[in-house]
């Protein structure tokens, strides 16, 4: 395959949605597992960060620790619901449960159970977001007037992550493999995004980084200005860039897959 | 033809199924059986050639072929996040079944497959024949024209396995298609119209079971032990034999006269006479030797 090749649009069916309703049936079987830790996660964080450890931090940028931390937390959720339903997920359905195959029998194809399954990975990061944001408005942290806007921003940051997550899928060797993107990946930026303190307090070198490669970035800042209630310019920014890069994997994840299993 | 990176799975193969036969493949493992399976169902893209399944084109129509076809695959691939019942409904949507006829097939497929006890069980907890069984209820979900099925039986007890062949024997009445590749050849035997027996990517013969056989190994074949004594008799007579270890085959269409020749002439006493198999043309087409 050339390199060309990956950036090929793939022709995808409405047929995707029937492996989307599948994904959603067998999420709605553990349903009240399922929605248990994004309601307790957010809650543990707050509580040993926001309240405990916040307590010795001076207020950031006029807000206090707990304010600031809670639309990352909300961001940092979106990443890991679709980063992991997209990778560990899917793998465990192409390789172990090998349903990925039993579907490319029926008129449903490749591209299509892909594109399900990142519509699934991204509908996951908005299932989060959706049950932390009334909790986390529940405690004075978020302003509500334009909370519910973090719903589908969500629903966009989760489809970034999933073909984040999708593109090693289709090269990981083993299951195991998936560790190494999580620790030199997603953990880094878990904790160096802007998430649990501000970004300009990094080094200028390392900002532009962040700002440059790291998705979560802009999903902590667009949520963070969307829960502050401010609506700043800057949100456009950061919406153009996870909608281009989101973009471009979405297709290059479809086509790596394709790479893998049709042979 | 089908490549792979260094490897030609398939290569310079011709075969035509007629509507409503049952074809069988056959060939060792790697002989490249599975591969064409694939390339039937379209999920295995052609390196090069032509094929055509109901006059549309492998390539471009894939949708509609597939909509058309009934898989059984080799590996189980049930869904084993949903029951019994549920793997058929969650498969129906794929070929955008309503759900309401999807449920009446459903039902009706479960009985026809006697599984119907087994509704609500988890996949998982199924036993191996329970799984076939209902990896066949599936494949006929969306009323197939065609059933293609890798190893339909492997693994299953002799009960199990009459049953699939008995279901597949009334399938085949209701004029579906069958195509199916098997290392049971008594399988192939007794239920293939035609079959084809493949080796190295290649097609080797082709014709119905009883045709291959005489065509191949003629109708009867009688076993005796090796030794010297008995391959100068044989060559003697110009027979068609062969020797494997300790044992000689001697192929013929008539194995009485063979072995009363033996026992006269050669004074040979440990002879036993016995209709030709599949089994022997497979052997004597594609070797002794260990596949892996």
């Amino acid at each position: 395959m050339r390199i060309s090749e990956y950036f090929r649009i793939p022709t995808v069916s409405s047929k995707s949605y029937t492996v989307w309703q599948r994904n959603k049936d067998v999420f709605m079987k553990d349903i009240k597992l399922n929605f248990l830790p994004p309601f307790i996660e957010p809650l543990l964080y707050l509580a040993a960060l926001g309240f405990g450890l916040g307590r010795f931090i001076e207020n950031i940028d006029g807000v206090p620790y707990a304010n600031f931390i809670a639309p990352a937390l909300i961001a940092i959720s979106v990443m890991y619901a679709s980063f992991f339903e997209c990778s560990y997920g899917s793998y465990v359905r192409m390789y172990y449960q090998k349903t990925f195959d039993a579907i490319i029998a029926t008129p449903v194809t490749i591209e299509d159970v892909i594109a399900g399954e990142l519509l699934w990975g991204a509908t996951r990061s908005m299932i989060n977001a959706a049950v932390m944001v009334p909790v986390i408005a529940l405690f004075g942290l978020i302003d509500i007037s334009y909370a519910l806007l973090i719903i589908p921003f969500a629903f966009l940051g989760g489809l970034l992550f999933g073909a984040i997550g999708m593109c090693f899928t289709a090269v990981t060797p083993n299951i195991m493999a998936i560790n190494y993107p999580v620790l030199l990946f997603i953990t880094p930026m878990f904790l160096f995004s802007g998430t649990f303190f501000p970004l300009n307090t990094l080094p200028p070198l390392v900002q532009y980084f962040a700002i440059a490669f790291l998705p979560l970035t802009h999903i902590v800042n667009g949520i963070r200005l969307i829960g502050y209630g401010t609506l700043e310019p800057v949100l456009l920014f950061d919406l153009a860039w996870i909608t281009v890069v989101c973009a471009i994997l979405l297709v290059v994840s479809i086509n790596m897959m394709k790479k893998r299993l049709i042979i | 033809m089908k490549k792979y990176k260094d490897l030609l799975a398939v290569n310079d193969v011709s075969f035509t199924i007629e509507e409503g036969e049952m074809f069988g493949f056959l060939g060792p493992n790697g002989a490249g059986k599975t591969t064409i399976m694939r390339m039937i169902q379209c999920v295995s893209p052609l390196t090069s050639g032509s094929l055509e399944i109901f006059g549309l084109d492998a390539m471009s129509h894939q949708r509609e072929i597939k909509s058309h076809i009934g898989v059984v695959p080799q590996e189980n691939n049930l869904d084993m996040d949903f029951t019994v019942y549920e793997n058929l409904l969650v498969f129906s949507r794929y070929f955008d079944i309503p759900r309401g006829e999807a449920e009446r097939r459903a039902t009706e497929l479960l009985e026809f497959v006697h599984l119907e006890d087994k509704r609500d069980t988890m996949t998982e907890s199924l036993s191996g024949g329970m799984k076939r069984r209902l990896i066949l209820a599936r494949a006929l979900i969306n009323r197939p024209k065609m059933l293609i099925l890798d190893e339909p039986t492997v693994g299953l007890d002799p009960q199990a396995r009459h049953l699939i062949w008995d279901k597949l024997r009334s399938l085949k009445k209701q004029g579906v298609t069958v195509v199916l590749t098997s290392h049971y050849l008594d399988e192939v035997e007794k239920l293939c119209d035609r079959l084809v027996v493949m080796d190295y990517g290649k097609i080797l013969v082709e014709g119905s079971p009883s045709q291959v056989i005489e065509t191949y190994v003629g109708s009867g074949i009688v076993e005796a032990e090796n030794n010297p004594e008995l391959i100068e008799c044989l060559q003697r007579k110009e027979a068609s034999y062969e020797i494997i270890g300790d044992l000689v085959h001697i192929y013929t269409d008539n194995p009485k006269q063979i072995a009363e020749y033996l026992t006269m002439e050669c004074s040979l006493s440990k002879l036993t006479a016995r209709p030709a198999t599949l089994e022997d043309v497979f052997l004597k087409l594609t070797g002794r030797r260990l596949r892996e």
